[in-house]
């Protein structure tokens, strides 16, 4: 497959994940440098991304605007361009920016993408994911050890699944 | 299936701190009201309060009217989904990446068309 592998690291707060592709290493990168490429996998088919702007050097900025169904989303989403070495690695510091008051919205998370060349001339893109929140990210790994947390929520499920009510979302 | 952004933001800035994780921990299956949640903390009533408003928006907690009582309880659903999000982060950069592997074999048979940089 072409994710080889998936770290999700506890001390970190990373997601990272390894993928290679039959493709050299420019034209993985050009996925990343290309607007009309990168829009064609950012967002999933249903619903897909926007660029509207796409400044893809040191400091550059990007932003774009996701169509769900029911037209545009109301959040932009944006890309600061933190560090770029071609065709090797992306530092990106990604984002909402939001139209309502965002008092109690975390800071933006960061992708660190390496880009290497591999056996039969084949690339590896690794994939860092720092996220949006750390100490969220921690808790939501930790949700999964802490057996008071887990038992609790295990209980709950069993309670729910007993009188569940037909799951009229979406 | 597709989650708003927005509320994932939501739910990780509500849960990006000590305290707000300990009173979602005291709500599941909990049986207090604000006033006996912030006799756990050192901090006053209203930052108690204010907590628990954003816990509230995130969607992670409900306060429950229990005869004349008000009783902050977690929400189940909101709680879920929160457990879900990193396996949904990893799908989603898993479905990315499927994306690009396809665009690339788009480009492969002519391959090295050598874009410069």
């Amino acid at each position: 497959m072409t994710v080889t592998a998936v770290h999700k690291d506890s001390e970190k707060l990373t997601l990272t994940l390894d993928a290679e592709f039959d493709a050299s290493p420019e034209q993985v990168w050009n996925l990343w440098a290309d607007p009309r490429k990168l829009e064609r996998w950012w967002g999933p088919p249903s619903y897909p991304a926007t660029f509207t702007a796409h400044d893809f050097r040191v400091g550059g900025r990007s932003e774009y605007y996701m169509t769900g169904p029911e037209g545009p989303t109301p959040f932009l989403g944006y890309w600061q361009i933190l560090d770029l070495d071609p065709p090797r690695s992306i530092r990106i510091e990604d984002g909402f920016v939001t139209d309502g008051s965002p008092n109690d919205l975390p800071g933006p998370g960061g992708m660190n993408v390496t880009i290497l060349p591999i056996d039969g001339g084949r690339t590896r893109m690794t994939i860092e994911n720092v996220f949006p929140d750390q100490a969220a990210m921690e808790q939501l790994l930790a949700m999964g050890q802490e057996e008071g947390l887990t038992q609790a929520i295990g209980q709950i499920d069993a309670i729910l699944a007993e009188d569940a009510t037909p799951a009229g979302a979406r | 299936m597709q989650i708003v952004p927005a509320d994932f933001d939501r739910m990780f800035g509500a849960l990006a701190d000590p305290t707000r994780r300990d009173i979602v921990r005291r709500a599941i299956g909990g049986d207090e009201g604000i006033l006996e949640l912030a006799g756990h903390y050192p901090m006053s009533f209203a930052a108690v309060q204010k907590h628990v408003a954003i816990l509230e928006r995130a969607g992670l907690i409900t306060k429950d009217r229990i005869g004349r009582r008000k009783v902050v309880r977690a929400n189940v659903e909101g709680l879920r989904i929160v457990r879900r999000l990193l396996d949904q982060y990893e799908e989603l950069w898993r479905s990315r990446i499927g994306r690009m592997a396809e665009l690339l074999a788009e480009e492969a048979p002519g391959a090295q068309k050598g874009i410069e940089r």
